[in-house]
């Protein structure tokens, strides 16, 4: 079995991930599951205005049940988003995450997939619910798992 | 930071005294075994030593063993082989029959056959990885070539009853090969007692060097090669011999003892006991024998493990991850994952047991030898627990 070399950068992430949790009572939750290796990410968000009354991402947190990659692209989406406006952080794409850690072997980009669906489903709840909260007051969603396609 | 190396059924330490012995092969006795003068005599007894050697550790005579770079040339020398050499004298035989839980040279070698027009049936195991003897029976049919099954599991351990698969095969007169790379001095290898036809060996599992092995072919066993040339290995494979190499196999046969088998599988039963504490956690491959009294070498009928192999899944986390853990901490270990490798195919051993995708991807091959120490199972049965509580807590799923 050929074995797969990282980035120094992933290692570094992989072995000392950041914003590693969860967050007490969430604004925004993304769950997301890849069929090709079965792994799950989970993405919470919290919300608030910054001074010129932008939403910004306060906080975020991730757990993940996955590979190296997977735990590398999670530590590394939620410091690529952190206090960034929601437009800003939607717009973060797999190759931006790939990038910011030096690299995926091709077979591994997947997992960066992983996190940006994860933090793109997390903000389309906080939106789906602002929306709820709107016409029924404190309505909490449940998020469900949502399979990606390839 | 102190490393540990615990991936021994990838490939092992070469001893001091197997280095020490091929040595003057490179230096001194450089000689090309086909030469007529001093030096080629003398790199051809060397060579005759060790075919020796070997022919005696699996009751053989000499003239069956032929040497190979290793044991995926054994295993392809051996299908492709059979599988021509029936083609070529149109004995109208085109049938092979193997396991789900075969090392990728003989499983990759039988996807190729397929499509040069041999007909393969894959026998399906049981949950420890034990083959399903009546499928295999029933699948000999008078136009199978030979039947192919491995010994010990490289990532189950777990040890086929060859003497049963190899009397179903002498009844049904079928050949009978076996890939014995993991289990070689190991456990109980014996030709006549097993009735084996072929069997595939190699050196850099039992601490010998790397590119080597050896076939044992039984005497009047008609097989094609695979290289053409000088007519090498009686016409069977071709290529000078690499003295060296085969110096040290034999050499790595006779420095193999009982006793460190013992001290393996007392070292293995403790990983495995330590490990299944942690919630969660299961053994895949067959029951290892539980006693640790000495003399367990005496009991290797009984034992259906193989002396070095561990290979447990973690519920909820993943392998590769389990890995890179344990190796900041020095640790060097292996996975069923398939994110640890070029595919995404998860393991086909694995699966072949009954494991989910994900289970099997969620699992730790940990293999030891006579270098490991008690202070390093200790090691390891220290940080492995807070590794897993570490991924656990990091996991999503409860
Ligand atoms: C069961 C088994 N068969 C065959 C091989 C291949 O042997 P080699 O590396 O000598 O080609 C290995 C190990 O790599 C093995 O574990
Ligand atoms: S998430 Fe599938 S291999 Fe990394």
């Amino acid at each position: 079995m050929s074995t797969i070399t990282y980035s120094k950068k992933v290692l570094k992430e992989f072995t000392n991930p950041k914003n590693m949790g969860e967050i007490k009572s969430p604004d925004g939750v993304g769950k997301v599951g890849n069929p090709a290796c079965g792994y799950i990410m989970q993405i919470h968000i919290k919300v608030d205005k910054n001074k010129s009354g932008k939403e910004i991402l306060k906080d975020i947190k991730f757990k993940t049940f996955g590979c190296a990659a997977a735990i590398a692209t999670s530590s590394m989406i939620t410091q690529l988003a952190k206090g960034k406006t929601l437009d800003e952080a939607e717009k973060i794409t797999r190759n931006d995450v790939a990038e910011s850690l030096e690299g995926l072997p091709p077979v591994k980009m997947h997992c960066s997939n992983l996190a940006s669906d994860a933090l793109k489903k997390a903000i389309e709840d906080y939106r789906k619910k602002k929306k709820l909260k709107k016409i029924i007051p404190a309505v909490t969603a449940a998020s469900s798992v949502v399979v990606m396609g390839k | 930071m102190k490393t540990i190396y615990m991936d021994n059924a990838a490939t092992t330490r070469v001893d001091d005294e197997v280095l020490k012995e091929m040595i003057p092969y490179f230096t001194e006795k450089y000689g090309n075994a086909s030469s007529m003068h001093f030096f080629g005599q003398e790199a051809k007894s060397a060579l005759e030593k060790s075919r020796k050697i070997i022919a005696k550790e699996i009751g053989a005579k000499s003239e069956e063993i032929i040497f190979t770079s290793g044991g995926t040339e054994a295993n392809n020398l051996t299908l492709k082989g059979l599988f021509f050499w029936n083609k070529e004298n149109e004995t109208g035989k085109n049938h092979i029959i193997t396991t789900r839980i075969e090392h990728d040279c003989i499983l990759n070698t039988c996807k190729w056959l397929e499509r040069q027009g041999a007909q393969i049936t894959f026998i399906d195991v049981d949950a420890e990885g034990f083959v399903n003897l009546k499928e295999l029976e029933n699948a000999i049919t008078d136009k199978t070539i030979v039947v192919s099954v491995i010994h010990g599991n490289n990532e189950i351990g777990t040890i086929q009853d060859l003497e049963a698969i190899g009397k179903i095969c002498k009844k049904k007169g079928t050949l009978f090969h076996t890939d014995a790379c993991q289990s070689f001095t190991k456990t109980t290898l014996d030709v006549k007692k097993q009735n084996l036809d072929l069997v595939t060996l190699n050196a850099h599992k039992i601490h010998g060097p790397k590119g080597v092995g050896a076939l044992y072919i039984r005497e009047g066993i008609k097989i094609v090669p695979l290289f053409h040339g000088g007519g090498h290995e009686r016409k069977i494979r071709s290529g000078t011999e690499n003295v060296s190499s085969v110096v040290g196999f034999g050499k790595a046969i006779e420095v193999a003892n009982k006793k460190d088998i013992e001290k393996m599988i007392v070292m293995r039963n403790k990983i495995i006991d330590g490990i299944l504490k942690i919630p969660n956690t299961r053994l895949n491959g067959a029951a290892p024998l539980t006693e640790t009294k000495k003399g367990l070498f005496n009991k290797a009928p009984e034992e259906k493990r193989l002396c070095n192999n561990v290979n447990i899944s973690f519920n909820n986390i993943e392998g590769e991850s389990i890995g890179g853990y344990l190796e900041t901490f020095g640790i060097c270990t292996s996975t069923g994952s398939a994110c640890a490798s070029h595919s995404l195919e998860s393991s086909h051993v694995l699966k072949s047991i009954g494991l989910t995708p994900v289970q099997a991807n969620s699992t730790l091959r940990i293999s030891i030898s006579k270098y490991t120490t008690e202070e390093e199972v200790n090691f390891l049965l220290e940080k492995l627990p807070q590794v897993v509580d570490k991924l656990r807590k990091m996991s999503p799923i409860a």
